[in-house]
């Protein structure tokens, strides 16, 4: 295969309907290979088994064990841990302020990321790290496909649990099936509701969660309870809930099918040269039963014994080749091994792998791996340079800002004594943790008094900002008659500089004086 | 229509049996199923709601429903609930001398969003969005004041008003000098020329000379012996750069033949004092305020 406009001839070659010849001989009836069962599966979800005007056919996924299951456990537990349990850790951040880690404090108009916290008009931060997280999509899948859809996904995760909830209470495969086909006995209603229940109180933990990262959490969960919080948390709760119990417990794979549009951008993410759960039919082909003493000579690894389509919890059969169902969980990998290790083949029938490999492993040729590509490089390249730009601005993120609006209705006002008057509304924003005093003064028209509404009596007013806050004030700058005369525009520019009286530090806005046309 | 059920070769679906241009047929594709029970759940549903909620026009009204809904009561109940937030400061306000309300950062930020949405709703018609005033209606923003620019001068302004016939309004009254013939064309002249003295923009100084000895008999009563006006009698100043009905010479010469004097409302009657206390501390924080 020598470029990428050859992908879909390739990958044609290993869709269709296999050949499946019964063995004769040593074989007990549906058995694949001495001691390995056929298993009776269809791909309800294969592209050709999916008319568009029929009912789902529900998948009833039986447990995989090996490396990429146990991977797809950690991950679980790690991503459920971290959502579960983040709202909980908590930052001190002196009397003032909430002391939870992770708070998205929309009350307040304030994000708290542990040592980092986020005023509204600072949102740009969080561009930044959606950017970021966007890129290492990008690289991961440029490396190795679906990944996020396989392992990280909310929808994938979720769905895992409540299979394994589902299992819990059901048993494995052939049990949920012999309990679906039969009557509504005591024991089906008894294990089918225990099922729904526990779905329904993941949902509400979910739900739950959710809403302890916009509210203090522990405050929060005794609200919850003694059924004071505040609507929007029950009716959140209430949502996500319902949400998680319905895509995760109900939905399960339809919403990677139909929903997501994941599935469909990722033709532009992965090319020839990313890793992806693959069949390797030149080695799998032509398939069929195997019995003891059988040779291996013309013929493929694969039994038939579709154990790969069995475990697929979204209901494909792998070996058609790629397709937009699969959402790359791995499990079919560890399913063939476990069957390859019994008929003492060599393992990784399904492995990850690249178009181009297998093109040229096909073909004779040796194994071509280019994990360094101009696109994977560009995105390793972007995140630390966008993850530079970000920390550069956070380091010079000033903790004191100053913003000036002039009035413009009136422009200017007239004084008795023929001077004019302009006025301000300025706003100093406190970013830090501790009180502090300002003082404010103009640069650029010497001449003009300053008046702050509420400190007129003070000469020098101090004005003092709460810790984390923001005053308001309403300011005057007036300049007498002849004064006036001697401006040569009517806007004359000028700067409000703010004083830190702690340690000096200064902010500067400009702005202008008006006077009327002379 | 025909009898029997023709079935599309094709696709195996039965057809309507309508023709168009010879060979266009209509295969007979019922609605779904789902489609027609949600039409029928959403006229249940419709019934329902008519009487759960207002809906049918009666001679007299409207059926009110078996819940009572209506948007008004909505819409007060927000209010409420809004008077409730605010219940900490308007209580606050409420027994607050001015000074204080003025002199606590909070209560200053309160009054003055609060006064400017008031302003805008009861004064802005006559004095302006921005208080900037209009010929007749005092801009509120410059250092002037006719009956006074302290706390307690601008509350008993607005809640009493101007010759607004309440007891306590603020009342005075120019003589209408020429409407009434009190003084002969040519005495007003020279009278205008007097006033336009103070500032020196007199046009013919002989007749400002000669008027002064009419503006000592007719105004320094009131205006004052340098026209410099008087706060308690609501006089103005004659000799500033702030004319409430400009400080041309038609203009004064017509303030001196009518006599002026502009009504403002007493707001004690229509505003709750909280909310006029606001108001005064707003209109004091427009940068004139004494």
């Amino acid at each position: 295969m020598a470029d990428a406009g050859d992908a879909a001839t390739d990958v044609d070659k290993f869709i269709g309907e296999p050949v499946e010849p019964r063995s004769s001989g040593a074989l007990v009836a549906n058995e694949a290979a001495p001691g390995v069962p056929r298993q009776e599966v269809e791909a309800v979800n294969a592209k050709a088994n999916r008319p568009l005007y029929e009912a789902r056919q529900k998948v009833h996924p039986k447990r995989a064990r090996g490396t990429f299951r146990s991977i797809k456990w950690v991950v679980m537990v790690v991503t459920l841990g971290i959502y579960y349990l983040l709202p909980w850790l908590r930052w001190n951040r002196g009397d003032h302020l909430p002391d939870q880690a992770i708070l998205l404090d929309f009350a307040n108009q304030r994000l708290f990321f542990g040592p980092f916290e986020i005023w509204p008009q600072e949102f740009y931060y969080i561009t930044g790290l959606l950017v970021i997280a966007a890129l290492a999509l990008f690289l991961v899948t440029s490396l190795a496909g679906r990944v996020w859809c396989g392992y990280a996904c909310p929808q994938t995760v979720w769905t895992d649990l409540m299979i394994a909830v589902e299992r819990f209470w059901q048993g494995d495969r052939n049990a949920r099936l012999r309990l679906d086909k039969s009557p509504w006995t005591f024991d089906k209603i008894y294990k089918k509701s225990a099922t729904h229940l526990s779905w329904l109180l993941i949902g509400v933990a979910t739900g739950g969660a959710l809403v302890f990262y916009f509210r203090d959490a522990p405050t929060l969960a005794r609200e919850l309870v003694t059924g004071t919080a505040p609507a929007i948390a029950y009716l959140f709760l209430g949502i996500f809930a319902f949400t998680t119990y319905l895509l995760g417990g109900i939905a399960r794979e339809q919403v990677c099918i139909y929903m997501c549009p994941w599935p469909r951008i990722q033709g532009a993410m992965f090319d020839q040269d990313s890793l992806l759960v693959s069949y390797r039919a030149y080695r799998g082909e032509p398939r069929g039963p195997h019995k003891k003493n059988d040779t291996w000579q013309g013929r493929g690894d694969c039994i038939a014994c579709r154990q790969c389509v069995v475990v697929c919890p979204v209901g494909i059969d792998i070996r058609h080749g790629p397709q937009l169902e699969c959402i790359q969980c791995a499990l079919c990998i560890d399913a063939c091994n476990d069957i390859m290790k019994k008929v003492g083949r060599p393992q990784n029938l399904i492995a990850y792998d690249t178009f181009r490999n297998l093109a040229a492993v096909e073909a004779g040729e040796k194994a071509k791996f280019r994990p360094i590509r101009p696109r994977t490089v560009l995105y390793l390249v972007l995140i630390p340079v966008i993850l530079a730009l970000m920390m550069v601005g956070w380091m010079n993120r000033s903790e004191l800002d100053v913003s000036v609006l002039r009035d413009r209705n009136p422009l200017f006002v007239r004084l008795s004594d023929g001077g004019i008057r302009n006025g301000y509304t300025i706003k100093i924003l406190n970013k830090r943790y501790d009180p502090r005093e300002f003082r404010l003064s103009v640069k650029g028209l010497d001449a003009a008094e300053l008046d702050i509404v509420g400190l007129e009596d003070n000469e020098t007013p101090t004005i003092s900002v709460l810790p984390d806050n923001l005053r308001s004030m309403r300011v005057y700058l007036s300049l007498g008659s002849d004064a006036v005369k001697q401006l040569s525009d009517e806007a004359t520019p000028l700067e409000f500089v703010v004083t830190d009286l702690g340690d000096s530090a200064q902010s500067a806005r400009s702005t202008t004086f008006r006077r009327p046309k002379q | 229509m025909v009898d029997k059920k023709e079935i599309d070769d094709v696709t195996g679906v039965e057809l309507t049996g309508h023709v168009w241009d010879d060979d266009l047929r209509e295969l007979n594709e019922p609605l779904p199923k789902w489609w027609l029970w949600v039409l029928y759940v959403s006229i249940i549903w419709s019934v329902g709601y008519w009487i759960a909620y207002p809906a049918w026009p009666t001679a007299s009204g409207y059926t009110k429903g078996l819940f009572g809904y209506s948007q008004r009561t909505t819409v007060s109940e927000e209010i409420a609930t809004a008077n409730q937030a605010q219940a900490k400061f308007r209580q606050a306000i409420a027994s607050a001398e001015l000074e204080t309300v003025r002199a606590e950062p909070e209560l200053l930020s309160f009054s003055i969003a609060g006064g400017r949405a008031s302003f805008g709703d009861n004064c802005a018609p006559c004095h302006g969005r921005g208080a900037q005033g209009f010929i007749g209606y005092p801009n509120l923003n410059d250092d002037v004041w006719i009956w006074g620019g302290k706390l307690a001068d601008i509350h008993k302004t607005i809640l009493f008003g101007i010759r607004s016939g309440h007891p306590e309004t603020r009342d005075n009254a120019m003589p209408r000098y020429g409407l009434e013939q009190l003084l002969t064309k040519e005495q007003i002249n020279e009278l205008a020329e007097t006033v336009l003295a103070f500032a020196n923009n007199a046009t013919d100084k002989a007749a400002a000379e000669r008027g002064k000895a009419i503006f000592a008999e007719q105004c320094v009563s009131c205006h004052g012996d340098e026209g410099k006006g008087n706060q308690e009698l609501g006089a103005p100043d004659l000799t500033d750069a702030i004319w409430l009905y400009g400080g041309t010479k038609v203009a004064i010469v017509t303030s001196i033949s009518t006599g002026r004097g502009g009504v403002m409302p007493a707001w004690n009657e229509r505003l709750d004092p909280v909310t006029i206390k606001q108001l005064t501390v707003y209109v004091h924080s427009l940068g004139g305020g004494q």
